[in-house]
């Protein structure tokens, strides 16, 4: 089972897709403007992903080599088909205020990324895992990022709800602070490359205190560096 | 006896930063003063505002990145984005806008990118362009000069409105905009591009009030004195004439061609070299020594485009005023700018004529 552990740190954190890999910023960007949108197509990469790797896993060993990325392709681009289709049938308002980006999941590195690195190499179990871990971590960061715009740029969370969970979602709107003037930026393309600018080095700040805490508590002797005294600031 | 031989340049002029940059902060003072007298004191509370501001920031970043604070305030580098930012802003704009501006222009903009000497963009224009796209009412919200306002200005109301929205009296700044026909007036340069919409001629449009003899009233006082100012800087040896020159000699002459094409419909070289913020552009802004392009050749390109840039935003674009914009684009052609235009080491060729 461990070996479903590191699939999972990995996806989750370790080699996050949004925050590490920086795959899919296209969506990721795009579409992070609120929460609803976030969660909406968050949810439909994570699909995608599962299904994707755990249809290349099963056709691995059939697949020649030389022709494998058309292959994987074509299995992308039917899952998404399919995918795109169900949110047209069941989240209409969603679909409409996502356009074009449902259909662009297809383009997402990460999906053949993942197909490529993983899927082709690994038993179907173990694809459809990574296949939910990865797509967890790019829809985990894509939440992230369309609330704190929102709350920025809006000053709600939740707003426009009801277009993924229906009529009665309506109510799950909160409304954080009221200004007469919103800060638009937030919502603007240069404010998600600011946040998630923020946010990586955040991942980072995290990453670098963990390791100096877990040296510090292994006492292991740290070499100085002295090659180089900055004297002059 | 030892006989040194040392390596040319043999006359160094021992200039500090810190000196740099106080003769540029020193530099806007007639363009302040002007501003001070055709808007009223508000431009100070900006400017204490921004000052305070942007030594905070700063303070704040050096010591989370672990270094000595009081050196590098000294250098003064912040005072002066400090004061540029303060300028370019309404002066009766909210105190928040300034605030979140001159953070965001020494935090993000400069400090973040590795501090003083390391920024891509201009911390001004960039910090200008954040809160003109975030705030675009409270950004535009340049009320008429005093002489020109239908209400009477009381002492304190530029205190009640840069902290409060509202004059001592309760006048929003959209009323003290209105004159005393009832019309909101605006900045010369929105004016113009408003009544050009609306069909009428630029000699039409120019004969009302906010328009002079040569550029916008109060507007060509103010960029009079920022043109004095930056001369003060060239004489000085601060800044070089090339920036300015290309800057100013590029948008007269587009401006000239538009005026030629049609004067109806395009204004006059002088009207855009005084009116909005185009001394203060091309003096100030475009001549930062760390963004601008660095190479002989490169600063009159950089320069050249700066001025193209301004006149096809202010005459085709969606902004009365497009300077911000047009420093930071170029400000990304810098690289590529520098990387075409490097002088040839003497006793190499140049490329291409070997």
């Amino acid at each position: 089972m461990s070996n479903f552990r590191e699939l999972m740190q990995q996806g989750l954190w370790r080699n996050n897709p949004g925050l590490v890999q920086l795959l899919g910023l296209c969506p990721l960007l795009a579409t992070s403007s609120s929460l609803t949108n976030a969660i909406g197509l968050g949810l439909a990469t994570m699909l995608v992903l599962a299904s994707t790797n755990l249809m290349i896993s099963l056709v691995r060993n059939q697949v020649p080599a030389e022709i494998r990325i058309p292959v994987f392709v074509m299995i992308i681009a039917a899952v998404v088909t399919a995918i795109e289709q169900l949110m047209h049938a069941y989240t209409f308002a969603l679909y409409q205020s996502l356009g074009i980006f449902i259909p662009l999941i297809v383009t997402n590195c990460i999906v053949i990324g993942r197909a490529e690195a993983f899927a082709s190499k690994n038993p179907p179990l173990a694809a459809v895992f990574d296949g939910l871990m990865m797509g967890a971590g790019f829809c985990l960061v894509l939440v992230a990022l369309g609330a704190i715009r929102e709350i920025l740029g809006q000053g709600t969370l939740f707003a426009g709800a009801e277009t993924l969970l229906g009529s009665w979602a309506s109510v799950l709107k909160i409304t954080v602070y009221h200004a007469d003037s919103h800060f638009l930026l937030a919502i603007l393309p240069p404010g998600a490359f600011l946040v998630l600018g923020f946010l990586i080095a955040g991942k980072n700040a995290l990453d670098l205190r963990k390791k100096a805490s877990e040296a510090s508590q292994k006492g292991s002797i740290q070499r100085a560096r002295v090659t180089h005294v900055n004297t002059n600031n | 006896m030892s006989f040194r031989v040392a390596a040319s340049p043999h006359h160094h002029a021992r200039v500090q930063t810190s000196t740099l940059m106080l003769k540029v902060a020193l530099a806007t003072l007639p363009g302040i003063a002007a501003q001070l007298y055709f808007f009223g004191y508000a431009v100070l509370i900006q400017l204490a505002l921004a000052v305070v501001t942007a030594w905070s920031a700063e303070a704040l970043v050096l010591s989370l990145r672990e270094k000595t604070i009081v050196n590098r305030l000294k250098d003064h580098s912040a005072l002066v984005t400090a004061v540029l930012l303060a300028v370019a802003i309404p002066a009766y704009a909210p105190w928040w806008i300034i605030v979140l501006g001159t953070a965001f222009a020494i935090i993000i903009v400069k400090q973040l990118y590795g501090g003083l000497g390391n920024n891509l963009f201009n911390p001004a224009m960039a910090a200008y362009v954040l809160l003109l796209i975030s705030f675009p009412q409270q950004m535009t919200a340049w009320t008429p000069p005093t002489a020109l306002q239908a209400q009477e200005q009381s002492t304190f109301d530029p205190v009640c409105l840069v902290f409060t929205d509202f004059s001592c009296a309760g006048y929003s700044i959209t009323q003290l905009k209105t004159d005393v026909d009832g019309r909101t007036m605006a900045t010369p340069l929105d004016t113009l591009k408003t009544d050009l919409t609306n069909n009428k001629t630029v000699s039409e449009s120019r004969q009302q009030p906010m328009f002079a003899e040569i550029g916008g009233f109060g507007w060509n006082w103010v960029n009079l004195g920022f043109l004095l100012g930056g001369l003060w800087l060239w004489q000085q040896g601060v800044i070089q004439w090339r920036i300015p020159v290309a800057v100013l000699v590029s948008l007269g002459i587009c401006s000239s061609i538009g005026a030629m094409v049609d004067a109806d419909q395009y204004a006059s070289p002088l009207f855009h070299w005084f009116s909005g913020g185009t001394m203060l552009a091309a003096f100030f802004i475009a001549t930062d020594p760390v963004s601008a392009s660095t190479t002989a050749k490169g600063r009159l390109i950089y320069g050249a485009l700066i001025g193209l840039l301004v006149y096809l935003i202010r005459t085709f674009g969606g902004f009365p005023d497009g300077y911000a914009f047009a420093v930071m684009l170029a400000n990304v052609a810098v690289p590529l700018i520098d990387a075409y235009t490097k002088p040839r080491t003497y006793g190499h060729k140049a490329k291409g004529s070997e």
